[in-house]
C-alpha cells in the first residue's frame, strides 16, 4: 500500500466515525448514555431494538417511508422514460426550454413549496396518504429521472431504432423490446437515485403528513422532542433508517459514478 | 447525434408536463398569489401590490439571513469541491477495493436528512458526545448549542461529512473515463504529476465538476432539514438561514405574505445564479 491510499482511507474512517456513534448509542441503556462518554456498549441491550418492532407507532412509520417512496420511484420513472426518448431523439416545438423549466425544479427550494403544497393537497383530499408525498417528491425526482435516463439513451446509437423500425417493430412494441433491455443499467440507476433522493427528502414529508402516513424519520424528530431524552431509542431507529440506503447501494455499486454524472461520463 | 423533427414527440412528454405542472405551477401561482396580497383570517385577501417585496428586500432580517446562507455555500463549496477531488485522485482506479471505497462513501448521502442532524447531534454533545467531550477534553472550548462559533463548526464539518462524497464519486467517474493512452503520451513527453493533472486530468473532469458545483450550490443554499435539528437556526439566529427563515415566516408564523414575498426572491436568486453558471461553463465547453 502506498501512502497515497491513505487519503481514501482516512476519509472513509471519517465517515464511518458518526455512524459507529449512532450504532454505539442504540445498543446502550439510557442509564450508560447518560452516565458520561463510553466507547462502547458496556450494557449490552437490544431492548431499544425491540421497542421499534413492537410498538405499531414505530414499524408503521417505515411501512409508510417505504411506500412513498416505491410509488414515488415507479410513478417518476415511468413518465420518464418516454419523455427522456423523446428529448434524446427528436427535436419538436419548445423542446429546449422545456428541458430547462423540467431542470427548474430540481433548483425550487422545497421550504418554497412546503405551504402551498399542504394547501394542494388538502384540497384535493390526498392529505396524510403517501400518495400526497410521492406525488410531491415527483417535483424534483422526474426532473432528474429525465436527465439521466436522457444521457443514457443518447449514449445508444440511433441505428438501433432506426434497424428496428426497418424490421417492422411498432414503436411500443420497440421500447419496451428492445430498447428498455439495452437501457436497463440507466433505468436502474434513474431508480436508484429517485429512491434515494425520496427516502432522504423530510421536510415535504413532514408537512404532508398528519398521523397515518407520518415517516419515520419524521417521527424520530418528535420522539427527540415530546419524550425528552430517549437517545437510545432515537439512536436505534436512526440506525434502521440507514438499511434500506445500504441495500441499494449495494445493487448499484458500478454505476452509482456513471449516475451522478447524469449518465454522461 | 443529429436529431430528427418530431413535433408528434409530445405526446411522449404529456404525462411528465402534467404531472409536473400539477406539483409546480399551481403551487408557484398560490405562492405569486400570496405574494400581492394581503390576507386576514378567514380567506379575506386584499390586493397589496408590491409591499410585501419591498418590506422583505428592505428588511435586515432577511439581509442576515441572506448573508448567512452566503457565508455557508461559499465556505462549504471552498472545502468540498477541492477535498473531493484530492480523494478521487488519491483512489484506486481498479481492484477489489474500488467498489469497497465506492459504497462505503455513498453511504453518507443515503441517510434521511434528519437522521443526519441527529447523528451529528448525538456526537457533537459536549458532555456525552464523542466529538464535543473530545474536543473538550483537548482544551478547546466547545458548545454548538451556546457559541456560535462552535454552531457554525459543527454544521460544516457535517455538510463535509455528508456531502463531500458526492463530489468524489463525481470527480472518480470523470477520472475513470480519461483513456489510458493520454496518460502514456505524457509519459513519454516526460511530464510530471502537476502536469497530468493540469493538462489532462482537469481539462477531462471540467463537465463532471461543472455538475459537481452545480449540484453542491444549490443544495447548500437550500439546505435545511440536518442544520434545523441540529442547531434549530440558533443559538440566537447564528445558523437561521434562509431557508429556515422562510419556514419560520410561512408555516411557524402564518405570515403568508412576507413568506411568499421571500419564497420568490429566494428561488428567483436560485434560478440565477444557477442558470448562469450553467451557461457560462457550457459556453466554455462549446468553444
Amino acid at each position: 500500500m502506498r501512502a497515497r491510499s491513505l487519503v481514501p482511507a482516512v476519509y472513509i474512517v471519517f465517515l464511518l466515525l458518526p455512524i459507529y456513534w449512532l450504532l454505539n448509542m442504540s445498543f446502550k441503556t439510557t442509564n450508560e448514555i447518560l452516565g458520561g462518554l463510553t466507547l462502547w456498549p458496556h450494557n449490552f441491550t437490544l431492548d431499544n431494538y425491540k421497542i421499534i418492532f413492537t410498538d405499531p407507532t414505530w414499524y408503521n412509520g417505515y411501512i409508510a417511508s417505504i411506500e412513498y417512496v416505491v410509488i414515488n420511484t415507479v410513478l417518476s420513472v415511468a413518465v420518464a422514460l418516454p419523455a427522456a426518448y423523446a428529448f434524446s431523439r427528436y427535436r419538436f416545438l419548445g423542446d429546449k426550454h422545456l428541458f430547462f423549466w423540467l431542470l427548474t425544479n430540481r433548483m425550487a427550494p422545497p421550504a418554497v413549496f412546503a405551504l402551498p403544497f399542504y394547501q394542494l393537497y388538502s384540497a384535493v383530499g390526498l392529505f396524510d396518504t403517501p400518495w400526497a408525498v410521492a406525488l410531491s417528491h415527483t417535483l424534483f425526482n422526474i426532473p432528474l429521472a429525465v436527465w439521466i435516463l436522457e444521457g443514457f439513451m443518447s449514449g445508444v446509437p440511433k441505428e438501433l431504432d432506426e434497424t428496428a423500425y426497418v424490421d417492422g417493430y411498432a414503436f411500443w412494441r420497440f421500447f419496451f423490446r428492445i430498447f428498455m433491455p439495452t437501457i436497463a443499467a440507466g433505468i436502474g440507476v434513474a431508480c436508484f437515485f429517485c429512491f434515494m433522493f425520496s427516502w432522504v427528502e423530510l421536510l415535504l414529508a413532514k408537512t404532508l403528513t398528519a398521523v397515518a402516513a407520518k415517516p419515520i424519520a419524521a417521527l424520530m424528530t418528535k420522539t427527540a422532542s415530546t419524550s425528552g431524552y430517549q437517545l437510545g431509542l432515537l439512536a436505534a431507529a436512526g440506525s434502521l433508517t440507514l438499511v434500506p440506503g445500504a441495500v441499494v447501494i449495494y445493487f448499484v455499486r458500478n454505476y452509482i459514478a456513471k449516475g451522478f454524472a447524469l449518465g454522461r461520463v | 447525434m443529429n436529431k430528427t423533427v418530431n413535433q408528434k414527440a409530445w405526446f411522449l412528454i404529456l404525462p411528465v408536463v402534467l404531472l409536473v405542472a400539477f406539483n409546480a405551477i399551481i403551487p408557484l401561482m398560490t405562492v405569486v398569489n400570496y405574494s400581492v396580497q394581503e390576507s386576514f383570517g378567514e380567506n379575506a385577501f386584499f390586493w397589496s401590490g408590491v409591499r410585501w417585496f419591498e418590506d422583505v428586500l428592505h428588511a435586515e432580517r432577511f439581509h442576515f439571513a441572506l448573508l448567512r446562507q452566503s457565508l455557508f455555500t461559499a465556505i462549504i463549496l471552498v472545502i468540498e469541491i477541492p477535498l473531493g477531488l484530492a480523494i478521487a485522485l488519491a483512489m484506486p482506479r481498479k481492484g477489489p477495493w474500488v467498489s469497497v471505497c465506492l459504497v462505503l462513501m455513498a453511504l453518507p448521502l443515503l441517510i434521511p436528512w434528519n437522521v443526519v442532524g441527529a447523528m451529528w447531534n448525538i456526537l457533537a454533545l459536549p458532555d456525552i458526545g464523542l466529538l464535543g467531550r473530545g474536543l473538550n477534553a483537548m482544551g478547546f472550548e466547545y458548545n454548538y448549542t451556546r457559541q456560535p462559533f462552535s454552531a457554525w463548526f459543527t454544521i460544516i464539518l457535517m455538510d463535509v461529512w455528508h456531502w463531500t462524497s458526492l463530489v468524489v464519486l463525481l470527480s472518480y467517474a470523470g477520472l475513470v473515463s480519461i483513456p489510458e493512452a493520454y496518460y502514456q503520451a505524457a509519459k513519454i513527453d516526460g511530464a510530471r504529476q502537476w502536469a497530468v493533472f493540469r493538462y489532462i486530468q482537469l481539462p477531462k473532469l471540467k463537465y463532471v465538476l461543472t455538475i459537481a458545483i452545480l449540484l453542491r450550490f444549490m443544495d447548500s443554499f437550500m439546505v435545511y432539514t440536518e442544520v434545523v435539528v441540529l442547531t434549530g437556526g440558533g443559538p440566537g439566529n447564528s445558523t437561521t438561514f434562509l431557508s429556515i427563515d422562510l419556514v419560520k415566516t410561512a408555516l411557524g408564523q402564518f405570515d403568508l405574505g412576507p413568506a411568499a414575498a421571500m419564497s420568490l426572491i429566494y428561488f428567483l436568486i436560485v434560478l440565477l445564479l444557477s442558470w448562469l453558471f450553467y451557461t457560462l461553463m457550457m459556453r466554455n465547453e462549446a468553444r
